[in-house]
């Protein structure tokens, strides 16, 4: 019989993340015997206090649900509801919307690249120290948070749960003056995102291929925020009514989160931007795809450490898209156009920075809110962040169980994991029998 | 030797600790002058307690944090709560109206696995709190107020009065005068820079009540405006339903 080891690592709460999580692992002769991404966030119970609360409150309450990226359940909310009402809204509503998302798009890439994940690849335990070794990237890095910061604060109203967006539009659409005033800091944060994507285009990643199955938006006219159909480099394309007879939520013992599937194969996915890079890169303008080409970052790719560099590309995207928008905003002429309230039912998912959010409502004659269903990306990503672990962790055997266990707290940010989201938790045990 | 900061989360969308990370021009300079010592969003770097400036998000919602926040106050020699989850139990204080089972089941086809209590409470319920900071989210100029104070060893410059104190000071005009627009704004807590109302929307309450806030006028004007009861009742029950004057205002004009 072969000498069987023991061997205990603990992590009580898994740090750099938003939210709570755990994950423990129990190895036996070097084979996984289990394995658990647990998210011990409490449960809010949002879509049980939705019901009853009329459409108008809706953006407002499900901002509350992710203080780090509100406007996408903003923007997937009200996006929802003008479905369920059959309101259709012009382009000068829909690229100011955008524009919004950008500024999200930016702040809460900035904060992940640099705050949570960059240290990882140096085996530091924070942009503090960060900052003592890459003072200038820290500085740079905290600027271009700034700018995205400042985008969503003029046009939300402020960075953490913005006040602007309503059914049918804005309570107020920003003057054509008040955006011009951005365009000298996203210019700069243009520049900074540029050389962040250089940086982290460098980093020693650790060799691992997967082979995926990515999802996200996807439109012929633009790289997907708002809009677009559901599609997957293995068959999926459907519109957003279709979402629950493609993917279902799964309740399992260990985790508040609920895990979400493919119904048909029980298949996990994987949501985020290197799902968007991979199936929207031909969206990307001419000169975005031949700066990410000369650094050698084309699709396909399928190694998930890569996200970070997808996410700085991203970055770079959102400040040259926000400065087109600025560009060429054409102020509405009323801020919002005013629904007809009627019984309906509307889903909707849009591009979070961590991937697609689908919301989905039923309304009453009042307005009122019946049913409300919400998939955050977290929980779409859960089921593929233990997926990779399993692939991981065969690769790491002869490490220190430290290294290990650094190793796998890494793979799990690959994903930006949004506990708080997702909640419907990650503290790190890997055992040994 | 530098103070030690810990910041800690209950239940919570993460926004206010998150307000510190947005401190983007200070969070360096705060980082020299108080020592990050637990800090799990921003750093995996863990130290021991005591600690000298705790900074608590989130509301006790489940045994757990019961437990925890009992742990974390012997830890700690100041203890201040910050937002609107931590200081009066935030939107998920919103079961409290509500039987939680029935919440439980719309959302988990297992309601058993899921360990939670019946009500939610801010953590002033529980341990003693030396500050209490409010808004849904904070507002980080006054978080930083609030670091400045504790280092300086002065109280917070945090002003209790209404938000219209705000609005007219920002030279904005009443949307309730002008465009019969229902606001909140005369009993809530000013802190957030009279932000709906310079966005052409009334206030919504982020920042629950003011000392000594007179709700009954206010919910009779929201009456005069044509509001229902029903919805008279749903705008003070959001973000602070739990903080007393809301509360009692939210239940004289349930149905």
């Amino acid at each position: 019989m072969k000498n069987s080891s023991k061997r205990v690592i603990e992590v009580k709460a898994l740090a750099r993340v938003e939210g709570e999580g755990a994950l423990h692992v129990t190895l036996k002769d070097d084979e996984i015997v289990a394995l658990r991404f647990q998210i011990f966030e409490p449960p809010r119970f949002f879509e049980a206090f939705l019901q009853g609360r009329s459409y108008n409150e809706v953006p407002d309450i499900t901002a509350r649900i992710c203080g780090i990226c509100p406007v996408a359940y903003q923007m997937s909310s009200v996006h929802a509801l003008e479905q369920a009402f059959g309101l259709k809204l012009g382009e000068n509503y829909a690229q100011l919307r955008r524009l919004l998302y950008c500024g999200e798009w930016i702040e809460s890439h900035a904060l992940h690249i640099l705050m949570l994940h960059a240290p990882d690849f140096f085996g530091l335990s924070s942009v503090l120290e960060l900052n003592q070794r890459f003072p200038q990237v820290v500085e740079q890095g905290l600027r271009l948070k700034k700018a995205g910061n400042a985008l969503v604060t003029v046009v939300g109203g402020r960075e953490v749960h913005p006040i602007n967006v309503r059914v049918g539009g804005f309570y107020r659409a920003p003057e054509r003056k008040e955006l011009r005033e951005l365009i000298p800091s996203l210019k700069e944060a243009r520049n900074i995102a540029r050389e962040v994507l250089d940086w982290v285009a460098d980093f020693p990643f650790p060799e691992l291929e997967i082979d995926y199955e990515f999802v996200s938006l996807k439109d012929p006219r633009e790289y997907p925020m708002n809009r677009g159909r559901l599609v997957s480099n293995k068959g999926i394309d459907i519109c957003a009514d279709e979402f629950t007879t493609v993917f279902e939520e799964r309740q399992v013992e260990h985790s508040n989160a609920l895990h979400c599937l493919r119904r048909d194969t029980g298949g996990s996915y994987q949501v985020g931007p290197l799902a968007r890079f991979n199936l929207c890169f031909e969206q990307l303008p001419a000169s975005l795809q031949k700066i990410a080409a000369e650094r050698g970052f084309t699709p396909p790719c399928n190694n998930p450490f890569k996200s970070i560099i997808a996410r700085a590309l991203e970055t770079l995207y959102a400040c040259q898209e926000a400065l087109r928008i600025i560009d060429s905003y054409q102020r509405p002429d009323r801020p919002h156009l005013e629904p007809d309230i009627k019984v309906g039912s509307g889903s909707w998912f849009t591009e979070a920075p961590r991937g697609i959010l689908f919301h989905s409502y039923d309304v009453d004659e009042n307005g009122l809110i019946k049913r409300a269903e919400i998939v955050p990306p977290t929980s779409q990503n859960q089921a593929r962040m233990e997926d990779d672990l399993r692939r991981l962790i065969p690769t790491l055997l002869h490490l220190p169980i430290e290294e290990m266990r650094a190793r796998c707290e890494q793979a799990i940010r690959n994903y930006d994991p949004c506990i708080s989201c997702a909640t419907h938790f990650l503290r790190l045990d890997i055992e040994r029998l | 030797m530098k103070k030690k900061l810990a910041v800690w989360k209950f239940s919570s969308c993460d926004g206010c600790q998150l307000s510190l990370l947005d401190c983007e021009d200070e969070l360096l300079t705060l980082a020299d002058q108080l020592e990050l010592a637990y800090f799990l969003e921003a750093s995996s770097r863990v130290q021991p307690g005591p600690y000298d400036l705790s900074l608590v998000e989130g509301s006790i919602s489940t045994p757990h944090e019961e437990r925890a926040i009992q742990e974390i106050r012997s830890q700690s020699k100041f203890l201040v709560s910050i937002g609107a989850c931590a200081t009066s139990g935030g939107i998920q204080a919103l079961r409290n109206f509500a039987d939680v089972r029935d919440f439980l089941s719309v959302v988990y086809a297992r309601p058993d696995y899921i360990e939670t209590l019946d009500k939610v409470s801010p953590i002033s319920q529980h341990v003693k709190v030396d500050f209490e900071l409010r808004g849904c989210p904070i507002n980080k100029r006054q978080l930083l107020e609030v670091a400045n104070a504790f280092l300086n060893r002065r109280r917070p410059n945090i002003p209790n009065h209404s938000l219209c104190m705000e609005c007219k000071r920002r030279g904005l005009v009443c949307v309730t005068v002008a465009h019969g627009t229902p606001c909140l704004g005369p009993v809530t807590q000013a802190g957030c820079g009279a932000l709906c109302p310079a966005y052409n929307r009334g206030c919504y309450g982020c920042f629950g009540p003011m000392e000594t806030p007179n709700t009954a006028a206010l919910a009779q004007r929201l009456k005069d405006h044509g509001m229902s009861s029903q919805e008279i009742s749903r705008v003070f029950r959001t973000f602070n339903a739990e903080a007393p004057a809301f509360k009692e205002e939210s239940l004289r004009h349930e149905e």
